[in-house]
C-alpha cells in the first residue's frame, strides 16, 4: 500500500503517459487503418497491392522491431531528433494500423451486396459508395473486433516504456530498480491496465448499444 | 461483398481515369522509396563497407546463435503453452465449480496484464540469472491462458450428440473429454492455434528488453558494437533482422492458412476455423476478443 501512496505522482503520471500513448496512436491507427482499408478494395491495381504488402509486412513484424526501426532507422530518413513520444506513436499506430485494416475490410465484406448494387445503380462512384453507404454500415461489425484492438494496443504500448517513454511500465522498472517489492508494484501496474481494459470495453459495449439497429 | 462490388466494370473514361490514379500512386510510392534510399545513401548507411559486416564470421556466428536462442525459446514456450491451454480450458469446463473458477482467474488475469510485465516480474523476482526461463514462462503464461480460450470454443463447438452418445457407450468423463471432445476440437481450431504460435513466435523478441540473447537482442548488442567509419551499422542490421522474422512468421502463416485450406476439403467433422479471422490478437500482451 505505501508503495502507491508514496508514488502517487508517478504512478498519476505512469497512468496519463499509457492512455495518452494510446489515445495518440489509436487516432493515428484508425486513420491509416480506413485508408488502407479502402486502398484494398478499391478499383486501382497498384493501390490494392500497397495495401496487401502493408498489412502482410506489419502483421509479420514484431512490435519490438518496428520500434528499433522507428528509434534507429527512420531518424536516419527525416531529420534527427524527433521525440521518443512521436516515435513510440508511430510505431504503434503503424502496427495497429493493419489489424484496423483487416477489421474494416472484413466489415465491409458483412454489408449486403444489395446496398453497394444500390449505389451504383444510383450513380454513385466508387468513393461515394464506400463513404455514404458501406462504411457506415461497416461500423457496426466492426465494433466488437476494434474494441479488442484498442485492448491490445493499450498493452502494447508497455512496449513503449521501454523506449524512453514515461507509462505504467516505465513505473514498474523504475520502482523495482529502487528496490521495491516487484510483486507489490505488479499489483497496482496490473489494476492500472484493468481498469484501462474495462474502461474501453464498456465504451465500445456502449457505442455497440447506441448503434444497434434490428436487420 | 467481394470487392468488385463496390465499383462498376469501368467504361473507356473510367479506364483511363483508373490508369491515372495507377501510375499516379505508383509514381508517389517509387517517390517515397527514392526518398528513403537517396537519404539512407547520403548517411553512408548503404555503403558497401556497411553491409560488408555480414561476410564477417563472427557476426554470423552471433547471428545463428541469437537465431538458435530464440527458436529455443519459441519451441519450449510454444509446447509448454499448449500444455497448459489443455489443462487450463479442461479446468474451465470442469463440472467442480472452484476448479472452474481457478481456471477463470488465470486466464483473465494473463490476458489482461501486458506480456512485457509479466516477463519483467518474472525476470526480476525470480529468474535474474536466467532471463530463458523468464521469457519462458511468461509466454506460456499468456499464450496459455489464450490457447485456453481457443481450445474451450473449440470444444463447446462440438456437437452435443457426440458427447451424449459417448456417455451412452458408458464413457467416463475423462474418456469423453480425451477421446471425443479434444481431438475434434483440435482438428477444428487447428488453423486458429498455429496463427497463436505465430505470435508467440513474434513475442519471444520482448526477451529484448529484459537483456535474454535473443534474435533481436544479439542484433542490438552486434550493432551497438560494431564500428564502421566510425559510425554504428544500425540500418543494415535492424533491415537484416527484420527479414529474417518476417520470413519466420511468414513460413508459420502460410502453414496456418494450408491445414485451413485442406481441412475445408474435408466433408466431415466440424467446420474448421478460419485461420486470420478468429485470432484478431496482436501480440505483445494482445487479448483476443471473446
Amino acid at each position: 500500500m505505501n508503495v502507491l501512496l508514496d508514488h502517487l505522482d508517478l504512478f498519476r503520471d505512469g497512468f496519463i503517459g499509457t492512455v495518452s500513448l494510446t489515445a495518440a496512436s489509436a487516432a493515428l491507427a484508425l486513420i491509416l487503418g480506413v485508408l488502407i482499408a479502402g486502398f484494398r478494395v478499391s478499383p486501382v491495381p497498384p493501390l490494392r497491392a500497397f495495401g496487401t504488402a502493408w498489412v502482410t509486412l506489419l502483421r509479420n513484424t514484431p512490435l519490438t522491431l518496428l520500434f528499433l526501426v522507428a528509434f534507429f532507422v527512420l531518424p536516419q530518413v527525416l531529420f534527427p531528433g524527433i521525440s521518443s513520444y512521436v516515435l513510440g506513436v508511430l510505431a504503434l499506430g503503424f502496427y495497429t494500423s493493419s489489424f484496423v485494416c483487416e477489421a474494416v475490410r472484413s466489415g465491409i465484406s458483412t454489408v449486403p451486396l444489395g446496398q453497394a448494387e444500390a449505389a451504383r445503380s444510383l450513380g454513385m462512384t466508387f468513393v461515394q459508395t464506400l463513404r455514404m453507404v458501406v462504411l457506415p454500415q461497416a461500423t457496426r461489425t466492426v465494433l466488437p473486433p476494434l474494441s479488442s484492438i484498442m485492448i491490445a494496443l493499450t498493452k502494447n504500448s508497455a512496449i513503449a516504456g521501454a523506449f524512453n517513454n514515461p507509462e505504467l511500465f516505465s513505473v514498474q522498472k523504475v520502482l523495482s530498480d529502487k528496490g521495491y517489492n516487484v510483486m507489490v508494484i505488479f499489483v497496482w501496474v496490473a489494476l492500472a491496465y484493468l481498469v484501462l481494459v474495462f474502461l474501453i470495453s464498456g465504451f465500445f459495449r456502449l457505442l455497440e448499444r447506441r448503434m444497434e439497429v434490428a436487420r | 461483398m467481394s470487392s468488385s462490388v463496390l465499383f462498376d466494370s469501368p467504361g473507356p473514361k473510367a479506364r483511363a481515369r483508373n490508369r491515372i490514379y495507377a501510375v499516379a500512386g505508383s509514381a508517389a510510392l517509387l517517390g517515397l522509396i527514392a526518398f528513403i534510399v537517396y537519404r539512407l545513401a547520403a548517411k553512408g548507411h548503404l555503403d558497401g563497407a556497411m553491409w560488408d559486416i555480414f561476410n564477417y564470421a563472427g557476426v554470423r556466428n552471433s547471428i545463428a546463435k541469437g537465431l538458435v536462442s530464440t527458436l529455443e525459446a519459441f519451441a519450449i514456450a510454444g509446447v509448454l503453452s499448449l500444455v497448459l491451454a489443455v489443462l487450463l480450458a479442461v479446468a474451465r469446463l470442469s463440472d467442480h465449480r472452484p476448479v472452474s473458477w481457478v481456471a477463470t482467474g488465470v486466464i483473465e488475469l494473463f490476458r489482461a496484464v501486458p506480456l512485457l510485465i509479466t516477463i519483467y516480474v518474472l525476470w526480476v523476482g525470480f529468474f535474474t540469472s536466467d532471463p530463458l526461463w523468464a521469457v519462458v514462462i511468461g509466454l506460456t503464461l499468456y499464450n496459455g491462458a489464450v490457447q485456453a480460450e481457443v481450445l474451450r470454443a473449440g470444444i463447446l463447438a462440438v456437437p452435443k450428440g457426440q458427447s451424449e452418445a459417448a456417455y451412452a457407450l458408458g464413457m467416463s468423463k475423462t474418456q469423453v473429454m480425451t477421446t471425443v471432445l479434444i481431438p475434434q476440437a483440435v482438428r477444428s481450431m487447428l488453423p486458429t492455434i498455429v496463427s497463436q504460435l505465430v505470435v508467440t513466435l513474434k513475442d519471444t523478441s520482448l526477451g529484448f528488453v529484459i537483456t535474454y540473447e535473443e534474435l533481436l537482442y544479439a542484433g542490438r548488442q552486434m550493432a551497438s558494437t560494431i564500428l564502421v567509419d566510425g559510425e554504428n551499422p544500425y540500418v543494415p542490421v535492424v533491415l537484416v533482422f527484420g527479414a529474417i522474422y518476417v520470413a519466420m512468421c511468414l513460413a508459420l502463416s502460410a502453414l496456418a492458412n494450408w491445414i485451413e485450406k485442406r481441412g475445408r476439403r474435408a466433408k466431415t467433422g466440424i467446420k474448421v476455423a478460419e485461420a486470420q479471422k478468429a485470432a484478431p490478437d496482436m501480440g505483445g500482451g494482445a487479448g483476443p476478443a471473446t
